[in-house]
């Protein structure tokens, strides 16, 4: 069989060899070790000596001839079974068998192909990198908003620069938002969190011309986010609604009672939300499906209670959250209530005081309504209004009687619950607010 | 004792060594009295080798020679032409002090109009940096000398060894210079090396390697006229070792009862070349009582100048920290940045 | 332009400067006769006599230690380290003498000295454990050091004619498999190469590679077979370690928001973990995926065995596969 010689590497980074002179002519027998040629490099000169027995077939470099290391410079016609180049056997061995070479793989420190990338999978969602987190900000792109291509649907910074370009571009009326889905807004509020384009109507409809009578106002973030969390909630969840009256004579008296004392001792005034959100909290622990986040395929219910409340700012509608507000006495929420509200009109409120809510309580009342239909907070599950309390006749027994009676208005993601559930909650936050009176402890 | 006519000094020569060696016997204390006031953190003594420090440096050519010390040399230092002044704000690490400007400890000298090297706390080191400047100074057609220094302990540092090969090869003219003390820290001569003397090193290397006794100066300064005439001459290295007494612990951190015997410092004291140099001088009728104070009373009033006056001078500022890490500005970036 | 490899630009910029300025010398092991193991000083004893050119006894301690003497008395020597392995017994005569001289005497001296280092392995070298180390990272740790790693032969030359007239000690590191593979334009005559910038030698919007020696070719490669897939890689050849230029790696860096930083020496304390520290706090706010290190592992060396070379070393397949998954994140 034919052995092929090769230029040899003489020397360590020697990359060539030039042929000096070859040492024996086709047709000459050669030993193994024998020399063959003479070789010069940059770094040596050295007589080459042959890998086998046999005899010298074909020359395939003229002498004076430069080629790189590993160049077929000869063939021999070799003896035997055993001729040519040994095989590295090891080498071999150790790439072949896979068990082995997975285990080493695995065990190789650096390996992990991504060992960053790898972990991404389960936390990727509501997760952005800091490139992607300022280029929201800096175009005002709810994040929710953006499909992820990235590892595990991570949202890219390619991505949102996709959804800056794509938003511009989009004809009228083509709706950008409906790219998100729901499910990938968990927790989200109507916060100052900007959103690029949310206002635009979701139908097929071309955007009103300003004429020369109408006023043109820019859209503040505040007003895109409202717009495109209204957007998403009404385009996604389907709402059903409800409406029950509570009697809070009681609780009016109470407040009359003991508003002033408790101002004076607090700092802040007793008003109706503070029952209203315990009321509720007591509804959610009844009914803890409607404290939950509807995600695609799954529905998620939250052990922990936040509670959004909506406040009312001259910039627009923000919604603050007590957090852990199951944990909270009617002093702590009337004081929590009161530093929220307080921070929402003075535009102080943080990231993190407007985002994770689990379930909303609006005290639309405050406002002078006696019927609301509220929108759902885009991955939260229900929102109750609480009423104008109005003195009013009503049947107590048999008899008529002047009661002073509130209405309460649940709207909810039929999705995560039904009819029923809604009726319980009500109940009870309905019973709760009508046991408030006049004894009731306020700590 | 050698005959110091038959060396080539004058009467003048042996009352200015002596006055050397009692200006640095004199700083030194002084250093050691502020150490124990808690004004200064370190101290590194010289006491002992005073004569064979000026002995040596006393053969140099100030300025033309280079001089490259280990941290004892307080004595060379002075005669090469170093101030009190300077040595003080050194000592107390002052950002005028010549040698770093409050970066290094004290002992650590360099004045480069005066060719004296600056050194490192990793000792022996330095004898390399010898062999290089003599190597080069000979390429360029100087014929200045190169004197180095070290003690007994650092002589079994490989770059000892390295240097005199590279001297013994090229024939460099250097003079190497141990000054035998007999403790490198604690740890006694006879567990450093297994010869008698450091100097018979020499022979390996090609060169000759000579004993003085260190607390006669006459005796060192001609053995270093010797030596410094060959290296002039183009004929190589020499190897001066200089036995001599260390009369204090290694340094101010140190304490010495645990390792020596009082009697063994009692004895030593004896052989105090401040003492013994005096009295010679005085019975050859070069020195009386009464020029003897003079000279005290003039040293006296020197380092009560230097210390005064480093007393007084200024602190390096904290912006000092980050200069002169680079003779070359650094194409990108400062030269050095806060931490933080 | 003339093409030269990276060895033959080596021997020119030391044998122009030493024709430039009589105050240049030579000195290391078999750097005379011989003209070095890697043959970059063929020819300069002859032309510059032994005085110059100076075969020195086998003791690296020595040469680090005379060289520092040699430029503290107005030579400006270039110190050979045979391997960059054996630069270890004159670690000490590098950190606590070279680089502090200046600083030590408050500027009183300086040391005007390049040590120069064939360093590196992989697939070929066969370096073994004691012929292929990187030492990079121990010398970009010292204060008052330059320590610069060329790619090309055009920064070969240039670097090391600025590395010779530089008044500070320079380590300079000669990537061995860079020696006679890499080939490039290189001009006849003078002209020197700045030690500091870094050099962006492609762009591209996707992923940014950080590289310098010869891991500059094959993150190039690396980009080049990416680009066939729509990957575009900024490749950024790092070049200088001490000084860092701190100011293009931030660039690059919020330029694509992916970082790769490619090195072969080892990965734990490297170069690479100062580049992604200064990533982090350069370019945070443009990051959109981890900082990722494609390094050589944190083994002693390069094993002998081609497997283990292939193994230990990054290379074009290897920087493509990281690079691609960062691109994918």
């Amino acid at each position: 069989m034919d052995i092929t010689v090769r230029m040899p590497q003489l020397g360590e980074s020697v990359t060539e060899g030039t042929v000096s002179a070859w040492l024996k002519k086709p047709g000459d027998r050669v030993e193994r070790y024998e020399p063959l040629l003479e070789v010069i490099t940059d770094k040596v000169n050295a007589e080459v000596p042959s890998p086998e027995s046999g005899v010298v077939k074909e020359l395939l470099v003229a002498e004076g001839q430069t080629v790189p290391v590993g160049t077929p410079i000869c063939v021999l016609e070799g003896e035997g079974a055993g001729a040519g180049a040994p095989a590295p056997p090891t080498a071999e061995a150790a790439q072949a068998g896979p068990a082995e070479a997975g285990t080493a793989r695995a065990a190789r420190p650096e390996a992990g192909p991504g060992a960053g990338a790898a972990g991404t999978e389960a936390s990727a969602r509501g997760r952005y990198s800091p490139a992607v987190r300022r280029l929201a900000r800096e175009h005002g792109v709810d994040l929710a908003l953006v499909r992820g291509t990235g590892a595990g649907g991570r949202v890219t910074r390619e991505d949102v620069e996709r959804f800056v370009r794509e938003a511009a571009e989009a004809p009228a009326g083509r709706p950008v938002a409906a790219e998100a889905p729901a499910a990938q807004a968990p927790a989200a509020t109507p916060a100052p969190a900007p959103a690029l384009a949310a206002g635009q109507p979701a139908g097929p409809v071309a955007p009103p011309e300003p004429g020369p009578d109408d006023e043109v106002v820019p859209l503040t973030p505040i007003r895109r986010s409202i717009a495109q969390n209204m957007v998403l909630s009404t385009s996604t969840i389907p709402r059903a609604w409800s409406m029950v009256e509570a009697d809070v004579t009681g609780l009016e008296r109470l407040i009359r009672a003991r508003g002033e004392e408790f101002r004076a001792r607090e700092g802040v005034a007793l008003t109706y939300l503070p029952f209203a959100v315990l009321a509720a909290v007591a509804g959610l622990r009844a009914v803890p499906r409607l404290n939950a986040s509807w995600a695609g395929d799954r529905i998620i219910v939250h052990r922990r209670i936040h509670i959004g409340i909506a406040v009312a700012t001259e910039a627009g509608l923000i919604v603050p959250v007590i957090r852990d507000a199951d944990r909270l006495s009617i002093a702590g929420l009337a004081r929590a209530i009161a530093e929220l509200a307080e921070k929402a009109r003075a535009g102080r409120l943080t990231l993190a005081e407007v985002q994770g809510g689990t379930f909303t309580v609006d005290n639309t009342g405050a406002l002078g309504t006696e019927l609301s239909v509220p929108i759902v907070v885009p991955g939260q599950t229900g929102i109750v209004t609480t009423e104008r309390a109005k003195r009013k006749p009503v049947a107590v027994g048999d008899a008529i009687a002047i009661r002073t009676m509130m209405p309460l208005c649940l709207s909810m993601d039929h999705r995560v619950v039904d009819g029923a559930d809604a009726g319980r909650f009500l109940g009870v936050m309905r019973a709760r607010l009508e046991s408030f009176d006049e004894a009731t402890g306020l700590y | 004792m050698a005959d110091w006519k038959e060396a080539g000094l004058t009467a003048e020569d042996l009352v200015g060594m002596y006055r050397a060696m009692l200006l640095a016997r004199r700083l030194d204390e002084r250093q050691w009295v502020l150490n124990r006031m808690g004004r200064a953190p370190f101290v590194i003594s010289c006491q002992g080798h005073e004569a064979a420090q000026v002995g040596c440096a006393w053969a140099l050519t100030p300025g033309k020679d280079f001089v490259l010390p280990y941290y004892r040399d307080l004595g060379v230092v002075l005669t090469v032409g170093m101030t009190p002044r300077e040595v003080m704000l050194d000592f107390l690490a002052r950002a005028e002090g010549p040698s770093s400007g409050g970066r290094q400890m004290p002992g650590h000298y360099s004045h480069p109009r005066l060719r004296i090297v600056s050194q490192s706390s990793t000792v022996a080191v330095q004898a390399l940096h010898a062999a290089g400047i003599a190597y080069a100074a000979r390429m360029r057609g100087e014929d200045s000398v190169c004197y180095v220094s070290f003690g007994e302990g650092a002589a079994q540092q490989g770059d000892v060894h390295e240097a005199f090969n590279w001297a013994g090869i090229y024939r460099l003219p250097v003079i190497f210079v141990c000054e035998n003390n007999k403790y490198a820290i604690s740890v006694s001569h006879t567990k450093q090396m297994a010869v008698e003397n450091v100097a018979d090193r020499a022979a390996g290397y090609g060169f000759p390697g000579v004993v003085v006794d260190g607390s006669d100066p006459v005796a060192v300064y001609r053995a270093m006229k010797e030596a410094v005439e060959r290296a002039r001459k183009g004929e190589g290295a020499t190897l001066i070792e200089a036995k001599v007494e260390r009369l204090v612990p290694h340094s101010s951190d140190d304490d010495d009862r645990t390792y020596r015997s009082r009697e063994e410092v009692e004895e030593a004291k004896k052989r105090d070349p401040l003492l013994t140099f005096a009295e010679r001088l005085k019975k050859e009728g070069l020195l009386d009582d009464a020029r003897r104070e003079e000279l005290e009373a003039e040293v006296k009033r020197a380092v009560d100048d230097a210390t005064e006056y480093a007393e007084k001078a200024a602190d390096p500022r904290p912006q000092d920290l980050y200069t002169r890490l680079y003779a070359t500005a650094p194409a990108v970036g400062g030269e050095a940045a806060p931490g933080a | 332009m003339p093409e030269k490899t990276f060895i033959e630009a080596i021997h020119d910029a030391m044998d122009e400067e030493m024709a430039r300025d009589p105050s240049v010398v030579l000195l290391g092991e078999d750097v005379g006769l011989r003209g070095g193991v890697f043959r970059a000083s063929t020819g300069l004893i002859e032309k510059y006599g032994e005085r110059r050119v100076i075969d020195t006894p086998l003791a690296e301690s020595s040469i680090a230690g005379v060289a520092i003497g040699m430029a503290l008395n107005g030579l400006r020597p270039i110190a050979e380290m045979q391997f960059a392995d054996f630069s270890f017994p004159a670690f000490n005569q590098i950190q606590s003498e070279a680089a502090r001289f200046h600083y030590r005497s408050n500027g009183g001296w300086s040391v005007p000295l390049v040590v120069r280092m064939p360093y590196g392995g992989g697939p070929g070298v066969h370096g073994a454990l004691y012929h292929s180390q990187s030492v990079e990272a121990f010398y970009a740790h010292i204060p008052g050091l330059k320590v610069v790693l060329p790619g090309t032969p055009y920064d070969a030359k240039g670097m090391l004619k600025a590395a010779i007239r530089d008044d500070d000690p320079v380590i300079f590191l000669e990537h061995k498999r860079a020696y006679r593979s890499v080939r490039g334009e290189v001009p006849d005559g003078d002209y020197t190469v700045p030690l500091g910038p870094a050099e962006v030698r492609r762009e591209g919007r996707h992923v940014t590679i950080f590289a310098y020696g010869y891991m500059l070719h094959e993150s190039l490669r690396a980009a080049e077979e990416l680009a066939k897939s729509g990957v575009e890689c900024t490749v950024v050849d790092v070049r200088s370690l001490k000084p860092l230029d701190v100011k293009t790696i931030a660039e690059a860096a919020r330029l694509t928001g992916r970082v790769l930083v490619v090195h072969e020496d080892n990965r734990s304390f490297g170069a690479g973990a100062e580049i992604a520290a200064i990533v982090a706090e350069e370019a945070l706010m443009y990051l959109d995926a981890p900082v990722r290190r494609l390094t050589g592992p944190d083994v002693p060396g390069i094993g002998f065995n081609h497997v283990f070379e292939v193994e230990f070393t990054p290379d074009a397949a290897k920087i493509a596969r990281a690079a691609r998954e960062l691109a994918e994140f």
